[in-house]
């Protein structure tokens, strides 16, 4: 189930670059449903971690005022053809969703 | 204002002017091909280093700042998820073993450039969103709700699979009720509506690439082609049809519904002024 | 599943004697308070412990002069100052101005990139923490609403 999450990598020699698109509303709690009027509320992720075969490369914090369906985009180094990267995020409603891929 | 900027502004309307009058000449010579040429002479006239190409990026091929953002957000674009939905819900088989592609050929030929097209049997301008709910009903599935994410999924995927096909819209001349839709579809666009007494052509033609307030106009010309749109305002998809509501709505009048007579003929005449130009949807705006 | 995880990062949170764990689970603590506070230099100090930072030009912040639209405005911040430790996004006029922190891990390189909202024109400061201490630039974005497409 790891369409909420996508990954684009990029080796050049040891350095990875990785963008990620993960889909999530990130409500910030104080924008009112057009249909009832109350306000909906705040649903957002809160933390993104990116481990390299296990070893953490990047923690993330989010407010709610990272976009609606998250763009993130960093490098590393370190990396080779046929890590595995994998990626979870946890939100403020204690979802989390995780999604891992290969290297190179 | 300026002395200058009176003398170019009055240029740009009477240029516009003579857009409209040779557009709106009933007259057996003016036919849709001349509209389109007329039409793509004015762009190319008021903005003579874009390539025509280009048009298809709408205000992108304008502004620089914007083109940058846009160029930033197609890093990783928000529609690959209605693209990746799209494509799932076109390979599901119906209830009775069919699949949309029994309906139309296969997406990889392209079904996207087809339309819109017109609809002899039926003596209507049809649309695909128009032709995907053919398809469920003939294989005794509901509708999709035009403005649905469902529907708007299913023709991302068909726009992405078409990129690169020439817009080739047709208006077959043993049909009078074709041409009529096209002429309908013109009028619309050049009739002033609304509390504010906007036409398309008034903002899209006459004041294209000035301020509206914060926005800035982009061309009608290439503005088909990138359709359906991931809007950041609304973190969703949207089709051509909702973007004319939207505007009918911005000059203050009440909009048509989605796939009425009136936006099927308008999706048909903005096409058609299209022609030539590559698709390049689904796309990202503002 | 999900309760656990949590429960677990909560329990890191109450540990006192945070210094024998790992980077990693140090790390794992969303700074609450930082992005609680609706002022900038409180959520800085939250964050940082002061809201004092030396402005660098080794800090490339790329951003729009004037956002499409204030929900997607895309931000790429990187820099050639060593041993970074951290690159923060803070917009002072937004309510809750601290909008995102990266923290950089062993090989980590101080380049990232993101989307943001603003709610209103305000500065964006792109401020790096290194371990010779704070950094910063900024630049204003403007965010307007209204016309045909807003």
């Amino acid at each position: 189930m790891a369409s909420n999450i996508k990954i684009k990598a990029t080796l050049s020699g040891d350095v990875a670059q990785i963008k990620s698109l993960m889909m999530h509303p990130m409500e910030t709690g104080t924008r009112k449903d057009a249909d009832t009027g109350e306000l909906v509320p705040a649903h957002h992720i809160t933390q993104l971690i990116f481990e390299n075969n296990g070893t953490p490369v990047m923690i993330a914090n989010f407010s709610t005022a990272v976009s609606k369906n998250p763009y993130f985009s960093f490098s590393f180094r370190g990396a080779k053809a046929g890590d595995t990267l994998k990626v979870r995020w946890v939100d403020n409603l204690g979802a989390s969703e995780e999604f891992e891929t290969a290297l190179g | 204002m300026q002395a200058g900027s009176r003398t170019i502004h009055t240029k740009r309307i009477a240029v516009g002017l003579l857009l409209a009058i040779a557009l709106l000449q009933q007259t057996a010579l003016a036919g849709p091909e001349d509209d389109r040429k007329a039409f793509v002479a004015f762009y190319q006239s008021r903005f003579p280093d874009i390539p025509l190409q280009e048009f298809a990026n709408g205000i992108y091929a304008i502004d620089a700042d914007a083109r940058q953002q846009w160029q930033d957000i197609e890093e990783f674009p928000p529609y690959e998820f209605a693209i990746d939905q799209g494509t799932a819900l076109w390979a599901e088989r119906f209830a009775n073993g069919s699949t949309y592609s029994d309906c139309f050929a296969s997406p990889t030929a392209g079904i996207r450039q087809l339309f819109p097209r017109w609809d002899a049997d039926h003596e209507r301008v049809e649309t695909l969103e128009l032709a995907i709910n053919e398809c469920r009903l003939d294989n005794d599935l509901p509708d999709l709700e035009y403005g649905s994410d469902e529907l708007a999924s299913i023709t991302a995927y068909l726009a992405f699979e078409a990129r690169g096909r020439l817009v080739d819209v047709q208006i077959p001349d043993d049909d009078p009720g074709a041409l009529a839709a096209y002429e309908a579809g013109k009028q619309f666009y050049y009739t002033k509506r609304g509390q504010l007494n906007f036409a398309c052509y008034d903002c899209h033609v006459l004041s294209v690439s000035q301020y509206v307030r914060a926005d800035r106009l982009g061309p009608s010309l290439g503005h088909p082609t990138h359709f359906p749109v991931y809007r950041s305002k609304l973190g969703g998809m949207i089709s051509l049809q909702q973007r004319f509501s939207g505007c009918v709505r911005d000059v203050r009048a009440k909009p048509f519904a989605l796939q009425s007579e009136e936006f099927r003929n308008l999706e048909y005449f903005l096409n058609y002024m299209s022609n030539g130009l590559e698709l390049n949807g689904p796309g990202a705006r503002k | 599943m999900q309760t656990s995880k949590r429960i677990l990062l909560k329990g890191i949170a109450a540990l006192g004697a945070l210094a024998v764990l790992p980077r990693a689970a140090l790390a794992a603590v969303w700074p609450t308070a930082a992005f609680s506070s609706t002022v900038a230099k409180q959520a800085m100090t939250e964050l940082f412990g002061t809201d004092q930072t030396t402005p660098s030009d080794q800090i490339v912040l790329r951003i729009p002069e004037i956002a499409e639209n204030g929900a997607v405005v895309p931000v790429s911040i990187s820099t050639t100052i060593e041993n970074v430790e951290s690159i923060s996004i803070v917009v002072p006029k937004n309510p809750r101005p601290l909008v995102a922190n990266f923290e950089m891990l062993p090989g980590t390189l101080a380049d990232v990139s993101c989307r943001i909202k603003m709610g209103e024109t305000s500065d964006v400061m792109a401020v790096v923490k290194t371990d010779a201490g704070l950094f910063s630039t900024a630049k204003e974005v403007k965010v307007t609403i209204g016309g045909c497409g807003g």
